[in-house]
């Protein structure tokens, strides 16, 4: 039996495209892409999930930041064929108007953003880190949100609505 | 990003006769593994990489952390830089390489960074980045735009008229302290072999990475095919107490001006073991054996420390911007070691 799959038959022999199938916020999308595309591209370019920012392209920013199998990376770095079944969460799947996960609602209430376009990545992150080793000090946010960069500076209020939903209020210890 | 043809490889036997086409397995490689892909995605965007044939291999069963007969403590390739800073048995037992390892990047980042591909990540030096300047890295001949241009962050141990490039990793510098040793299986049996293992053997971190010299595209002793399968750590002496210590621009999320992680235990107010290692500074990351053997038998003080620091950095060869690097290096290691022996 052979021991290394084409991730990807080709689609057909003058085509490189391989066939995959990403699992994205709990639906299934059988696609045949370039092997190149990053889960980044995937997800905005194919599946039009533009919720997923496109910053720095090079895993320095965090605004590409998604779940993949219940963690947080950076989909720019991720090749979407390498995740062909991973479970991926963007921020399309994390809430919805109307019902809007407590990070999302705790972000509205302290004013967490300013041109907002980093958000959607520092709400992956922080709800990420809701579930990981993190101290319980503000420090120890800013920690562990550094893989997230604001350019307009909304850091004080990012920690505060991460705290609020951590210990059920606002700027703690 | 150039095209490639990607695969998955089901076994490892299979990773290491498709990874054997290759004509090399430094810089320029025909064939790649990916794991993370956190350097070298990044990499093949830039065009500083363009392999035809990337295999991925994530699905082997190489995550492992474990506990060995033997005492070690075993480290699979593929195990992620987060899940081996938290495991119990390396944030018990080997405290710098966890702190290393969260010293490193990001969360984010570390949750997709593996062991070997950390082990494996290539410098941050921007002229090795940028295929507009000259690179003896990238280009064998082409000259080096590093030496004269903004070295600020660049080497000052091991370099060449060829290469001044950094050695990145934080976790491979507390590796080193730790004596650790990487396994390999390959076609190309070399280092010693793993008794009853056919084509697996072991390289002592410290002879793993190559000084850059004429050839700074060569930067450790793998060959066309080989796979790091794992990490081995020897067990620790008891009482001992370590710490790795990153000097950088910013608090959080930034490569090391200099680093270093150390390793002592005491005895009778004296110190009995020392393992001491540096990174940031070196084109690969640097240990000094006989740094460590002047620490043995002094009772831990300022002027005990100061001679070994001394050491570390004799031969140390500072560029034009990164002189301070030199007395920066001699600090965070009397730091560090005051930190272990108070």
């Amino acid at each position: 039996m052979t021991s290394l799959d084409t991730v990807a038959p080709p689609v057909d022999s003058d085509d490189s495209r391989v066939s995959i199938t990403l699992r994205v916020n709990g639906t299934e999308h059988k696609l045949a892409i370039d092997p190149r595309t990053t889960l980044l591209d995937c997800l905005r370019e194919v599946l039009h999930l533009t919720g997923t920012k496109k910053g720095c392209d090079h895993g320095q920013c965090g605004a590409c930041t998604v779940h993949i199998g219940g963690r947080r990376m950076n989909s720019c770095l991720a090749l979407a064929a390498a995740h062909d079944g991973d479970e991926i969460v963007t921020i399309e799947g994390l809430g919805a108007p109307g019902h809007l996960h407590p990070m999302q609602a705790a972000f509205l209430e302290h004013d967490a953003y300013q041109c907002g376009y980093c958000t959607s990545g520092q709400i992956m992150s922080a709800v990420a880190l809701l579930h990981e080793p993190v101290g319980p000090g503000d420090d120890d946010v800013r920690e562990f949100m550094s893989g997230n960069i604001c350019r307009c500076g909304a850091y004080p209020n990012i920690v505060k609505a991460i705290q609020q939903v951590r210990h059920g209020k606002s700027g703690a210890a | 990003m150039q095209s490639f043809n990607l695969v998955r490889a089901n076994d490892s036997a299979s990773a290491i006769s498709a990874g054997a086409q290759s004509d090399t397995a430094q810089q320029g490689a025909r064939v790649r593994f990916l794991a993370g892909g956190t350097t070298l995605v990044d990499l093949m965007k830039l065009g500083v990489e363009h392999p035809e044939r990337v295999i991925d291999i994530t699905r082997l069963p190489l995550a492992d952390i474990r506990k060995e007969a033997n005492g070690d403590l075993f480290i699979g390739a593929t195990a992620r830089n987060n899940d081996v800073a938290h495991h119990p048995l390396v944030a018990g037992g080997y405290a710098a390489l966890s702190q290393a390892l969260l010293a490193g990047a990001s969360a984010q980042l570390r949750n997709a960074a593996t062991t070997a591909g950390n082990l494996l990540q290539r410098t941050r030096c921007m002229y090795f980045r940028d295929l507009a300047s000259p690179c003896n890295k990238r280009k064998p001949g082409a000259g080096c735009a590093a030496i004269g241009g903004a070295n600020r962050m660049l080497a000052i141990l091991g370099t060449s008229e060829s290469c001044i490039a950094t050695n990145p990793s934080d976790m491979a510098v507390a590796m080193m302290a730790y004596d650790a040793v990487v396994h390999v299986q390959g076609i190309s049996a070399q280092g010693i072999s793993v008794q009853g293992t056919s084509g697996a053997w072991q390289i002592p971190l410290k002879d793993f990475y190559v000084l850059p010299q004429d050839r700074p595209d060569i930067e450790n002793v793998l060959k066309p095919g080989d796979l790091v399968t794992h990490v081995a750590l020897p067990p620790r002496p008891a009482g001992e107490r370590a710490f790795y210590l990153k000097l950088r621009d910013r608090a959080s999320y930034e490569f090391a001006l200099v680093s270093a992680a150390v390793a002592v235990t005491l005895a009778q107010g004296k110190i009995a073991s020392a393992r001491l290692a540096l990174g940031g500074v070196g084109t690969r990351p640097w240990r000094v054996p006989e740094a460590e053997q002047v620490l043995v038998g002094q009772a831990p003080s300022e002027a005990a420390f100061r001679s070994a620091a001394e050491i570390c950095l004799r031969g140390a060869q500072p560029q034009s911007q990164n002189g301070f690097k030199v007395e920066l290096a001699k600090r965070c290691i009397i730091h560090a070691l005051k930190h272990v022996t108070n």
